[in-house]
């Protein structure tokens, strides 16, 4: 013993054996059975577009980062499948491209990296396309079209600022049946029509690469929150908000609002609650703020829905909540033990 | 997560499950030899140094008064073994000043008799007497405040103290003394009980036990005076169940208020082993002269519990256990809120509770990655304070706004924050440095 060195450590000299990047490698562990699903619902374009946006990200956080690698702490392959997942299948690589570049090198890297940025990353690379591209985000493609394996659908490979190629009638020639081009909102939207809780649960419906299955989603966030590498609170808040939300709409007007089901499981609600509202560094760390930002958000998506001019609030929800978390991290400060009032 | 309308055992809100690693536990306690020289140090307890009454090349006896207590918080120090004082010297301490320590050489044939005795008629002695007999006993806080014991009971003017919570928590892990001194000293417990209900008036004492030392629980209530005044209570297995603010809510419901002892709400509270060397030693007039330390760790062979000589040196303690060469990191106390000492010459003293040897895997992970916000901290700390914001400022060194915003002073320094943390950001460590920093400027200025 005298012979060996000891050594000067701070206390506690334990730790919970959780770290950034264990956390964020199963986040990523998570999302592959989601990808999965959608390469195996859209074929060659839906992987080629995940690789493309996830690429990008890693090489921009690589790029922006020249003093440390932090390509280990994970965060940047989140940002870029989220990212993937959030597009439709066919949307053209080169918009993706910007797309990822945006939401690492805007979203994140201007504002210090890991920890510091406000919004989510993934939501502002998704926000800045869908301003710049608004014709390109809302082109649906079929899935299980029989020939998904073998080709792209045309519009995958867009050249660079080019308009992309009409798909009307490249769907037609998939033979597939009653292909609307609409997603299960729009169609809600504009012709009142829902698709079937059973429909949306499985995924056998048009939208984003990884919206499509609100069941399998839900599924790997129950993973991540029996880990313990999510906060369950925040899910739990933003679907009984939404939930509650749509079902006094509905009750107010049964004709014309949906059930709260199809709000539910409708469109990106389901992998914005799980994997963006619940990113770590935009939302509150106090217990009482975690669940008034899950409220907000659940509120304000079926607003948006119901009365906006979008047929996805979403986005818009989450990034509202992004942009209040500091202010609700303030007024919510627990009660510090042994003080009789609240601290703000 | 605490749900309504369930039965639950007491506890307190937010905290961390550690792997709690107590295998010793059900090892019985066991003697420890005498090393060749003791090291007894004069700041065994918070308070001012004992003096010296002894000198150069006196030969001194097991028990006898070495060092008498300088005012009413201080403690006297009694001779660990038969020997010679060789000197008086300091030597490193675990806070890394030089501490000055009376040196005995232990005559080999010693005994572990103890041969010199100091005892009084205790039976007709008002509280205020009692105090001061137990003064003279030098019994600090065991659980490692070191605190002498005798004044914490003393009442502060204007304060009526109703109940003594007997802290039987042991939520550190690794250590089980506690649990071993309950099983085996439970009557002792009980004495202790008596004497300090004497000198502060409480009408009743709880005994606080996690509920994974049920053997614990059991030896206690077969113990239990008969007259009802003593009860034990099952509490949660959760850290920090035995840090006082934690173990009076989780027992009494009440709260210490912020900046206060907890005697402003009429409670004392005692550890287990203090009661036990009180009731044991007190009747029979004898001295502190050793303490019950659990000496554990990855890197020890021969782990457990042994009764040892106050002032024995980590070097011979270590040696004596089988400490493995893997060992880097030595820790008194508890690997939570213990701390890492910088050379192994020293020595035992009152207030350690453990001894603990790591090696480097065992330690925390040195990558620190940036605060990603995941509120981990926040809910895991028992004070309810904020340490995501105490850490962000700490780094921009706005140690004003860390007091006066986010109440530092409250910071009990357990450790929960920096346990959870996956960033591996020293939370603990950076509000350490803030407080230092605070105390002393305003020392300065
Ligand atoms: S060390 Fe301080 S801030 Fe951290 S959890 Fe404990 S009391 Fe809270
Ligand atoms: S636990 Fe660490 S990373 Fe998480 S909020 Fe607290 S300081 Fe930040």
């Amino acid at each position: 013993m005298s012979k060996h060195r000891i050594e000067l450590r701070a206390a506690p000299h334990q730790h919970s054996g959780h770290s950034v990047p264990t956390i964020m490698r199963n986040v990523v562990y998570s999302m592959l059975p989601i990808c999965g699903f959608s390469v195996w619902q859209y074929g060659l374009s839906a992987l080629a577009l995940l690789l493309t946006v996830t690429a990008t990200c890693l090489a921009t956080e690589r790029l922006l980062n020249r003093n440390a690698n932090t390509l280990g702490d994970w965060s940047a392959a989140i940002t870029g499948i989220l990212l993937g997942l959030t597009l439709p299948p066919a949307f053209p690589l080169w918009m993706a491209i910007v797309a990822g570049f945006v939401a690492i090198a805007i979203g994140k890297a201007m504002f210090g990296g890991l920890g510091h940025n406000p919004f989510n990353p993934a939501l502002v690379g998704r926000a800045f396309v869908q301003a710049a591209f608004p014709v390109a985000i809302t082109t649906w493609v079929p899935a299980f079209s029989a020939n998904r394996f073998s080709e792209f659908v045309p519009t995958t490979f867009t050249a660079p600022l080019m308009m992309p190629p009409d798909i009307v009638g490249w769907v037609k020639q998939q033979g597939v049946d009653a292909f609307t081009g609409a997603t299960p909102l729009a169609r809600w939207k504009f012709e009142n029509v829902t698709a079937s809780a059973h429909d949306l649960l499985t995924g056998t419906v048009t939208a984003s690469a990884g919206e499509t299955s609100a069941l399998l989603i839900l599924l790997c966030g129950a993973y991540l929150a029996i880990r313990k590498f999510m906060d369950w609170r925040i899910p739990v808040a933003v679907l009984g908000s939404a939930a509650l939300t749509a079902w006094a709409f509905q009750l107010y007007n049964p004709a014309h609002y949906p059930d709260p089901l199809f709000v539910l499981l409708s469109g990106g609600l389901m992998i914005g609650t799980i994997y963006m509202a619940t990113d770590m560094a935009t939302s509150p760390v106090t217990p009482v703020g975690v669940w008034i930002y899950g409220g907000i958000i659940g509120v304000m998506t079926v607003i948006i829905r119901y009365f906006g001019g979008l047929t996805e609030g979403v986005m818009y929800a989450i990034l509202l909540g992004n942009a209040l978390t500091p202010l609700i991290d303030q007024y919510t400060q627990p009660r510090v033990y042994g003080t009789g009032k609240e601290k703000s | 997560m605490r749900l309504p309308f369930f039965n639950h055992t007491p506890t307190f809100d937010h905290g961390i499950h550690p792997v709690y690693h107590k295998e010793t536990g059900h090892l019985p306690i066991r003697r420890f030899p005498f090393a060749p020289k003791l090291y007894v140090s004069l700041e065994q307890h918070i308070g001012k140094p004992a003096i010296a009454i002894v000198r150069v090349g006196q030969e001194v006896l097991r028990g006898e008064l070495i060092a008498k207590p300088d005012g009413l918080f201080s403690l006297p120090i009694h001779a660990p073994a038969t020997g010679i004082i060789e000197a008086l010297e300091p030597m490193p301490s675990d806070n890394g000043e030089m501490e000055m320590c009376i040196v005995i050489r232990v005559y080999e044939a010693d005994t572990q008799e103890v041969q010199v005795r100091y005892p009084h008629d205790l039976e007709n002695m008002s509280g205020r007497e009692l105090a001061l007999v137990m003064q003279e006993v030098g019994v600090a806080g065991k659980g490692g405040a070191t605190f002498p014991t005798h004044a914490k009971l003393i009442p502060p003017n204007g304060c009526t103290i109703d109940t003594i919570i007997v802290n039987g928590a042991e939520c550190e892990p690794f250590l089980t003394c506690d649990h071993r001194i309950m099983v085996e000293r439970a009557q002792d417990i009980m004495e202790g009980i008596k004497y300090a209900r004497r000198v502060c008036g409480a009408p009743r004492a709880i005994i606080g036990v996690e509920d994974n030392k049920m053997d614990a629980v059991a030896a206690l209530e077969a113990a239990l005076p008969a007259d009802g005044s003593v009860t034990v209570k099952v509490v949660e297995t959760k850290y920090p169940q035995g840090a006082a603010e934690t173990l009076i809510t989780a027992l009494l419901g009440r709260e210490v208020p912020a900046g206060k002892r907890s005697s402003s709400i009429g409670v004392v509270m005692n550890n287990v082993m203090t009661l036990a060397y009180m009731g044991r030693l007190l009747p029979l007039g004898e001295g502190m002269t050793e303490r019950i330390v659990t000496i554990a760790g990855p890197s020890v062979e021969r782990p457990g519990n042994y009764i040892v000589p106050l002032g024995t040196p980590l070097r011979f303690l270590l040696e004596h256990v089988g400490a493995r060469s893997t060992a880097t990191e030595v820790i008194l106390g508890g690997p939570m809120m213990g701390t890492t000492i910088p050379s192994v010459d020293v020595p035992i003293t009152k207030g350690v509770c453990g001894v603990l040897a790591f090696g480097k895997k065992d330690a925390i992970p040195p990558q620190i990655y940036p605060c990603i916000h995941c509120g981990e901290c926040v809910n895991a700390c028992p004070k309810k304070l904020n340490p995501t914001q105490m850490g962000l400022l700490a780094a921009k060194r706005e140690y004003d706004v860390m007091a006066e915003q986010f109440m530092l002073g409250e910071c009990f320094e357990c450790g929960c924050c920096s346990y959870v943390c996956p960033s591996h950001i020293p939370l603990v460590q950076q509000f350490r440095v803030a407080k230092y920093f605070l105390k002393n400027r305003e020392k300065v200025t």
